[in-house]
């Protein structure tokens, strides 16, 4: 009988384990793929930024410092790409502010904005910058989601033992997180 | 997370109105039915024969519309797919907003009429197509045709497509069995069994047959009153879900204004299709009011909601005579 009792309470507790753990994992798998999403992004901007580069530097006595300045971003950005996510997403926002730079730049001169390849291109890089964040949108919320699962009780306990361990955020830029607060009560 | 949660608690709202309008008006077709099918034969048998036929004619209907609707609606709009390199903006932003709504990307469609409008369709994300006029495209800027997507991609994540599709075939068979019965009454073929009062319900098929009539008369005026106070309901709700997913409340809010200065009539669309779109795309902007026969709100309080969710002051009167274009 004792013995039931026992291998009853092993058994329930065996399930309960599983369940936290399954669910971590779930959340952590969650978070990859939101990290995915960015990576692709990411790197299609860093694809897309020498061409904006090769055809806007033959316009004559366009600032060369600006260009040297995107180039060097995001040469930094790639490098930074396997230094963890904080580092990447400060690299990543030095980039964006460069390249804000860079298009109002552009605008001061009318034949590169009539140019059907730059005026591409500017759309090109648009899409993604706001794909990226939105996508670090998700990834934040992902990330927020797991790090308080693996830190209430009891799932704490086990998220030591199996290597659980605290994710980063990716930051969005100091001026970027002034997203208003949208209060959704239709009253 | 505190966004979240009353997003969630909006759509869960959302689906509850959905399934309590969809009951109510299944009840009133049933209720039709029966009393057509009681007052016309008299029997019990009679009654729930012609409320079988009704509700199954009606469940034909939904199925067919929720597999096929979608791909009608495009065709009745004369409405063409585009890809990534006929439209590339129109992609990227369709792309964006898809991501910030964590949905499938939607088939893109293109109408082509100078009228600026958009509209929505299909029955879930995953079947989903948004349709955007060649108006739309020409007059507005990137973050106002944004605001506009961002719109309807949250009907498309609220299902607020399918719900739409459904109704309007609900709506219609409610109008179609009346329409039929009052037609077969007024050629003299009702009360066929009306004379057999030993053996039916006598009195009470008599006034059932008068309820019946008068039910034919009213019930497809309330069920289209209904769909529209809830339709009116679900564009308010998509702009402030548009504002969630664009973060840009200015977006929308200009768009809204140009479409509103806009005095062109869309060529296309008629009243099977007016809910559908962006704004109502039937009428002028002078009886673009709210009241109780429109599809859409009032542009100018759609405009005053959306202030009102970034704490903007609403709109002064010489602002709204300014987009009334009093020329």
């Amino acid at each position: 009988m004792e013995l039931i009792v026992l291998l009853v309470v092993v058994g329930v507790i065996a399930l309960f384990v599983i369940g936290i753990y399954n669910g971590l994992i779930g959340r952590r798998n969650r978070i990859d793929e939101a990290l995915a999403q960015i990576q692709v992004q990411l790197k299609r901007r860093h694809d897309l930024i020498p061409n904006l580069v090769n055809a806007v530097k033959g316009y004559m006595g366009f600032e060369q410092k600006v260009l040297t300045d995107v180039t060097n971003a995001r040469a930094s950005a790639v490098t930074a790409g396997a230094q963890g996510v904080a580092a990447q997403a400060q690299a990543e926002n030095m980039l964006t502010g460069t390249l804000r730079s860079l298009f109002a730049v552009v605008e001061n001169y009318p034949d590169l904005k009539a140019n059907q390849n730059v005026l591409s291109l500017q759309e090109e890089l648009t899409t993604t910058e706001n794909q990226i964040s939105f996508s670090r949108q998700h990834y934040n919320a992902s990330v927020l989601e797991y790090n308080n699962a693996i830190q209430v009780f009891p799932a704490v306990l086990l998220a030591g033992m199996f290597g659980f361990t605290k994710r980063d955020f990716f930051e969005a830029e100091p001026e970027a997180a002034n997203v208003p607060t949208v209060d959704l009560s239709l009253s | 997370m505190q966004n979240r949660m009353t997003f969630s608690a909006q759509q869960a709202a959302n689906r509850r109105n959905s399934v309590l309008l969809i009951v109510a008006v299944a009840l009133l077709l049933g209720a039709l039915g029966f009393t057509i099918g009681y007052g016309t034969t008299g029997y019990v048998e009679g009654a729930f024969g012609v409320t079988t036929i009704a509700i199954v004619i009606a469940m034909l209907l939904s199925v067919g519309s929720y597999f096929a609707g979608d791909k009608l609606v495009l065709a009745a709009s004369g409405a063409k797919e585009v890809t990534q390199q006929s439209a590339p903006q129109l992609m990227n932003v369709v792309q964006e907003m898809a991501l910030s709504a964590n949905i499938p990307m939607p088939k893109v469609y293109i109408i082509d009429d100078t009228a600026p409008n958009a509209f929505a369709t299909g029955r879930d994300p995953k079947h989903a197509s948004v349709a955007i006029t060649t108006g739309l495209l020409q007059k507005l800027d990137r973050e106002e045709l944004q605001g506009v997507i961002g719109h309807e991609m949250s009907h498309i994540r609220n299902f607020d497509i399918r719900f739409s599709l459904l109704v309007a075939v609900l709506v219609g068979s409610i109008a179609l069995l009346a329409d039929f019965f009052l037609r077969f009454t007024f050629w003299g073929g009702g009360r066929r069994g009306g004379g057999d009062r030993d053996k039916g319900g006598g009195g009470l098929a008599a006034v059932l047959f008068i309820v019946a009539i008068v039910l034919a008369v009213i019930a497809p005026f309330i069920a289209r009153l209904v769909q529209l106070a809830v339709s009116r309901q679900r564009e308010y709700l998509a702009d402030a879900s548009a504002v969630e997913l664009t973060r840009n409340p200015r977006g929308l809010e200009q768009a809204l204004a140009k479409i509103s200065g806009d005095r062109e009539v869309l060529e296309v669309a008629n009243r099977a299709t007016q809910h559908l779109y962006f704004t109502n795309p039937i009428k002028k902007f002078e009886s673009r009011s709210s009241n109780m026969f429109s599809t859409h709100p009032n542009i100018v309080d759609r405009i005053n909601r959306l202030r009102q969710l970034s704490g903007e002051p609403p709109l002064i009167a010489s602002d709204v005579q300014a987009l009334a274009g009093l020329d």
